[in-house]
């Protein structure tokens, strides 16, 4: 008996020093071990390519299609390589978009316009700037990299019957549209299911949920639509992932000015 | 039997081939309506254009895309100037993708060059000037164009068989000065004529913030001599164009600083000696910057501001437009569904204070399928020697309703 209450003694000792190791961790330092572990468990993907829709919503919820091709690529240490092909509406049929995001300094983006055949170099600094009319901005579609934000874990809440981590995400770029973006990401696989933006004056502009996770190459889960609304504007815009494909044999080849002037 | 069997397997493979293939076909046209809002200055001139134009594209690839063929032909009906009503192949050209190179060979279009006030780098399409006093439609160049795509930037090696001649507006036509050029009296220095295989080669590369460019262009001139024909009683009665031999060295550099856009260009051009003009070399350049701030007045508006000088060491105001100007110019874009953009530029001759040009041109989408289009010109000039004196009296608005399918 005494033996045992030794040793339950001992027991919650040892418990109460590792649970105060854990309290000794700041909410930031929380932040940037979940932030890394997303991205760690979303290395190693290589290349792929996608058909894409976009759907716009008014107010009033008239809708407009946009029609898209996208192809990516991976980049070790650095952001990722992409080139999107618009499809819809018919008179940017053949623009093309080549950008290569960049985690601490300003993306590189060109535009092709076929009509002229004219690849124009873009300035970056538009990352706040609405997609193709969309309520999406640049710098929502651009790949995810720990060094562009600093991170504050805040708490843990269930969302569609997952346990999240709920982690705050303040962009260190001044030219992002943001103040502070809260991301609820979820404990057994750090899937997104919920991002809420808010604007410079720090009042909630849009809100971002994910929905139809797939699971690729036994590892990656992808998001099939993501619903972007305007808190403010009360537009919604539907992003809707088609034919996803990994390992296409794409390389740094396919991602130049020359690929950008023939992308089809 | 056998042979039914044969076809039937010809046919398989065929088919087999094909989901390897991919055929897209698309379609712009448009009806433009085009209004003078001064008197003529030249008997005969109209005071209003109608006019279409339809221009489909097919394409087609296979072989994974590495091979594919687009034709695109143009056609454009004028209710007024025979000249304007033109047919042109923009595009009949097969493109064979390497491992890292690329060949095209056909008929195509390049466009070389940052600013947006005037292309002195860009020489390998003739401009299709009546289309639009922009001189950014182009007549569809015969050429096999050699791509070498390295790491140290993309180099282009053309070999151009075959001249277009540059269009220009009809006795009916605005737009033009006293004299109609006669398009069916052409001259070349080369005894060649239209037949003179050109050459040029283009290095670009872009470094961190920087696009660089160096092109080099050994052939007939895109930009004609115009001299004055007279009739059998001495009486001036038309213009001829007559091309000439040159070589031309251009570079162009843009670089991006924060919402700063920095432009470049400059050309020197040598022409060959020639009996009928002096040879007069010359320097030319175009630089200025654009600078865009984004959501302005708490709104997902854009707004650019650009500035451009015009700069050109021949004395001849009338050959050389841009030989001391200043553009001006503010893009708006709505960032809205719909695409709405509006841009407005003027050119400020600082020689003549009273020689200038203006314009606004703005779009905006209908729907899927069609756009509105409105564009704006203003001409003046009270100096004789200056080109835009002709013009003078060419102000016009044209609207345009566009078709895309």
């Amino acid at each position: 008996m005494n033996k045992l209450h030794k040793l339950l003694t001992v027991s919650a000792l040892g418990l109460s020093l590792i649970a105060g190791s854990v309290l000794a961790q700041t909410a930031q330092e929380k932040g940037l071990a979940i932030a890394k572990e997303r991205k760690a468990r979303d290395i190693g993907w290589g290349d792929s390519t996608a058909k894409a829709q976009m759907i716009l919503r008014n107010a009033k919820g008239q809708e407009t299609v946009r029609k898209m091709k996208i192809k990516s690529l991976e980049v070790a240490d650095d952001g990722d390589k992409a080139l999107t092909i618009f499809q819809q509406p018919r008179d940017v049929k053949g623009t093309a978009f080549l950008s290569f995001s960049h985690a601490v300094k300003s993306d590189e983006q060109w535009m092709y316009l076929p009509a002229l055949k004219r690849v124009k170099r873009i300035a970056s600094r538009n990352k706040s700037g609405p997609f193709m009319g969309s309520e999406f901005a640049f710098e929502d579609l651009s790949s995810f990299e720990i060094e562009k934000y600093t991170y504050k874990f805040l708490r843990d809440e269930t969302i569609n019957g997952e346990l999240s981590y709920v982690v705050e995400l303040d962009p260190v770029d001044k030219n992002s549209g943001y103040t502070r973006q809260i991301i609820w990401m979820d404990h057994s696989h750090y899937r997104a299911h919920k991002i809420e933006f808010y604007d410079r004056k720090n009042s909630l502009l849009k809100t971002l949920t994910f929905s139809d996770y797939k699971l690729y190459l036994d590892k990656y889960w992808r998001s099939h639509k993501q619903n972007m609304t305007n808190n403010q504007t009360k537009k919604s815009t539907d992003y809707l992932i088609e034919e996803l494909a990994f390992n296409t044999g794409l390389n740094a080849k396919d991602f130049n000015k020359a690929t950008l002037k023939r992308a089809r | 039997m056998n042979r039914l069997s044969t076809l039937a397997i010809a046919l398989s493979g065929l088919i087999a081939t094909c989901s390897f293939a991919e055929t897209q076909v698309s379609v712009k046209a448009a009806a433009d309506y085009r209004l003078y809002t001064q008197d003529a200055l030249y008997p005969k001139q109209v005071d209003k254009q109608f006019s279409m134009f339809i221009e489909p594209e097919i394409y087609h690839s296979w072989n994974d895309d590495l091979d594919s063929i687009t034709f695109k032909p143009f056609y454009r009906w004028d209710n007024e100037d025979d000249e304007r009503s033109h047919g042109d192949i923009r595009e009949l050209m097969w493109l064979h993708v390497g491992d890292d190179w690329e060949i095209r060979t056909g008929i195509g279009s390049v466009f070389w060059g940052q600013t947006e006030s005037a292309h002195l780098v860009d020489i390998i399409n003739q401009t299709d000037a009546i289309e639009a006093v922009d001189g950014e439609d182009k007549l569809g160049q015969p050429m096999i164009n050699l791509t070498l795509v390295r790491d140290w930037g993309n180099l282009d090696l053309f070999v151009l068989p075959g001249f277009r001649e540059r269009t220009f507006a009809g006795e009916n036509g605005r737009l033009r000065g006293p004299y109609i050029v006669d398009t069916d009296n052409v001259k070349y220095q080369s005894s060649d004529e239209e037949h003179h295989v050109d050459f040029a080669v283009r290095w670009s590369h872009s470094i961190d913030i920087w696009e660089l460019g160096v092109s080099y262009f050994d052939g007939t001139s895109r930009d004609p001599n115009l001299s004055l024909n007279s009739n059998n009683r001495g009486d001036r009665v038309s213009l001829s164009a007559y091309y000439r031999q040159i070589s031309q060295v251009g570079v162009d550099v843009l670089a991006v600083v924060d919402s700063w856009i920095l432009k470049f260009e400059g050309i020197t051009r040598h022409y060959d000696d020639d009996s009928l003009f002096v040879p007069q070399d010359y320097f030319a350049m175009t630089t200025g910057f654009e600078y865009t701030s984004v959501g302005v007045f708490d709104s997902v508006w854009d707004i650019g501001w650009l500035m451009e000088y015009q700069f050109d060491d021949r004395d001849s105001s009338f050959e050389a437009a841009g030989q001391n100007d200043v553009m001006l110019g503010s893009r708006l874009v709505v960032n809205d569904v719909n695409g709405t953009e509006v841009l407005f530029g003027m050119i400020q001759d600082l020689d003549h204070s009273n020689t200038r040009s203006a314009f606004v041109e703005a779009s905006s989408r209908i729907d899927d399928n069609w756009k509105w289009r409105v564009d704006a010109r203003i001409f003046s000039s009270n100096e004789p020697s200056n080109v835009l004196y002709n013009l003078r009296n060419d102000d016009n608005i044209e609207v345009s309703l566009e078709y895309y399918f």
